[in-house]
């Protein structure tokens, strides 16, 4: 148990927690999102597509780490223009790169400290902070072990427990379950389950699998642009069994994207 | 709150009475929470049994905290970060100076390298402060709420006060006032960050310090000559050129809230 701060408890005041609006973003040179609409609010929704689809970017974008070059993003209820202040929104945030750096020299606890820190935790707030959730990831008797000696599931985890240190009400991870073996994932989907339940959770993976088991809904992108939106169930019933897939959201996944290739060509 | 729930309220919440409604449950709890009063009142009336389970509950955190391990000792983690992307930088910077002392020693003649590289030494290290490239945790720290002017400030504020003793002890040969060695080092400090909200921090450092370089160093070098730039004449001047940089950063500062490609 936590206390909570009024600004916990008080309603929301917007009805999205993630507001796109032919969002563009570049990766480069390159126009990676283009044209994205993208309504999400509470819950676990689960980013899919194929590679060079736009995610890590999308991902950056709504990190606030990349700027976005046209349309409108908005999350929770402020603009993310180009010369928005961030401090607000980016306090609500929590997110794990696709390619997750870290300082080797620190433990697991010292730099979730400091990810705490540079979240404008307070003060005091930060050492049971960054216990709980160093304990939700599992790396407990881990925490005092350096980056450095861990193997790569445990970094991974490590990178949720940095994620989730400020309880964020977005919760962005890119990739999270590579290199998690087949139990952490099973501890790792019921730990999303949990945030979800009162924050707004963007999970991109290429496992069609972890969206059906794990996720509320199911959000497919191709192109920079948005394909599907809708429940796994939903997901599934648009495969049929000549699609290419061993499993329905399988077939489901195949289908869509071959119907928004042949409706672009 | 001022209104203290009436003592027989107060007994029948002590004794778990079922009766109480909610409603009236949840103003007690609240009131308790402000009102040590009326805990101390609540204490009266609390039946034994719960007495017994708090100093059942009180002996085992005790005997916890006993036996458990001790805390470990609390280090500033946001001081660890600088030493660990800081203070290669740094050191170079240090050897740097220290070189450039010695040279001064064996060549009298020449005008001081200390004196010549010292408007440049804080660079190296301004350079790498905000930087995707020696900060391995770019992208998450990029997203956090201290991104941004403050961040760049705080590493800025510990390369100085590594670089000016330095430069202090190393100066002190050349028999040059203080302020002609540090008025400069503050002023390419401040126009680094200043232009470093146009074209990025690592690009504007390199590009001032090769500009310094090769249109004062190599010349005063080849003409053994103190150049007219570094006499102490020039101080004013580059004290204000180092507050006017720093107006345009404050003006400007919003340009570091994300890490654009040139940093």
């Amino acid at each position: 148990m936590r206390t909570m701060s009024a600004a916990e408890t008080a309603p929301a005041t917007y009805a999205w927690a993630i507001h796109a609006e032919q969002l563009q973003v570049r990766a480069g040179r390159h126009l990676a999102v283009d044209g994205l609409d993208l309504r999400l609010q509470t819950g676990v929704h689960g980013l899919l597509g194929p590679n060079g689809a736009g995610k890590t970017t999308l991902m950056r974008a709504l990190a606030t780490v990349l700027k976005p070059s046209g349309g409108q993003l908005t999350l929770l209820g402020e603009p993310v223009g180009s010369r928005a202040d961030l401090r607000r929104v980016r306090r609500g945030l929590g997110y794990l790169p696709q390619e997750f750096g870290f300082y080797p020299r620190f433990t697991v606890r010292e730099f979730v400290e400091y990810m705490a820190w540079l979240k404008e935790m307070p003060k005091r707030a930060v050492p049971a902070a960054a216990q709980r959730a160093i304990e939700r990831v599992g790396l407990t008797a881990k925490a005092d072990a350096k980056m450095k000696t861990l193997s790569g599931g445990m970094v991974r985890r490590a990178g949720i427990a940095q994620a989730i240190v400020n309880d964020p009400q977005v919760l962005l991870l890119d990739e999270p379950t590579v290199g998690l073996d087949p139990e952490q994932r099973l501890d790792f989907r019921e730990l999303l389950q949990d945030v979800g339940v009162d924050s707004c959770v963007l999970v991109s993976t290429h496992l069609v699998e972890d969206v059906v088991a794990a996720c509320t809904d199911v959000v497919l992108v191709n192109e920079g642009k948005l394909v599907f939106q809708g429940s796994p169930e939903a997901l599934m019933a648009h495969g049929e069994e000549g699609d290419a897939g061993f499993s329905p959201a399988e077939r489901g996944y195949s289908a869509l994207l071959r119907r928004h290739r042949g409706a672009a060509a | 709150m001022n209104l203290h729930p009436d003592v027989a309220v107060l007994a029948r919440y002590a004794d778990g009475d079922p009766g109480l409604d909610e409603a009236s449950v949840w103003s007690v709890e609240s009131h308790l929470e402000s009102c040590a009063d009326c805990r101390a009142r609540l204490a009266e009336h609390t039946p034994d049994d719960v007495h017994e389970l708090l100093a059942l509950v009180s002996a085992g955190v005790d005997r916890g905290i006993a036996t458990g391990p001790a805390p470990t000792p609390r280090r500033r983690v946001s001081r660890r970060r600088f030493e660990v992307t800081l203070a290669p930088w740094l050191t170079m910077t240090a050897a740097v100076l220290g070189c450039a002392a010695l040279l001064h020693g064996l060549y009298p003649d020449l005008p001081s390298l200390v004196l010549l590289l010292a408007p440049v030494a804080p660079l190296p290290g301004v350079a790498v402060s905000w930087n995707r490239r020696t900060d391995p945790a770019w992208e998450v720290v990029a997203g956090t709420p201290r991104a941004g002017l403050g961040m760049l400030l705080r590493c800025t504020a510990v390369v100085l006060a590594v670089v000016i003793p330095v430069l202090a002890v190393a100066g002190a040969r050349t028999g040059a006032p203080m302020a002609v060695l540090l008025t400069p080092c503050l002023a390419f400090t401040a126009a680094s960050i200043a232009l470093g909200t146009v074209i990025g921090v690592r690009r504007a450092a390199a590009g001032l310090a090769a500009m310094w370089a090769v249109a004062v160093v190599a010349p005063s070098l080849a003409t053994a000559q103190v150049p007219a730039l570094l006499q102490p004449g020039g101080t004013a001047a580059w004290a204000v050129a180092a507050v006017a940089a720093a107006g345009f950063t404050v003006a400007r500062a919003d340009r570091f809230r994300r890490l654009t490609s040139g940093n």
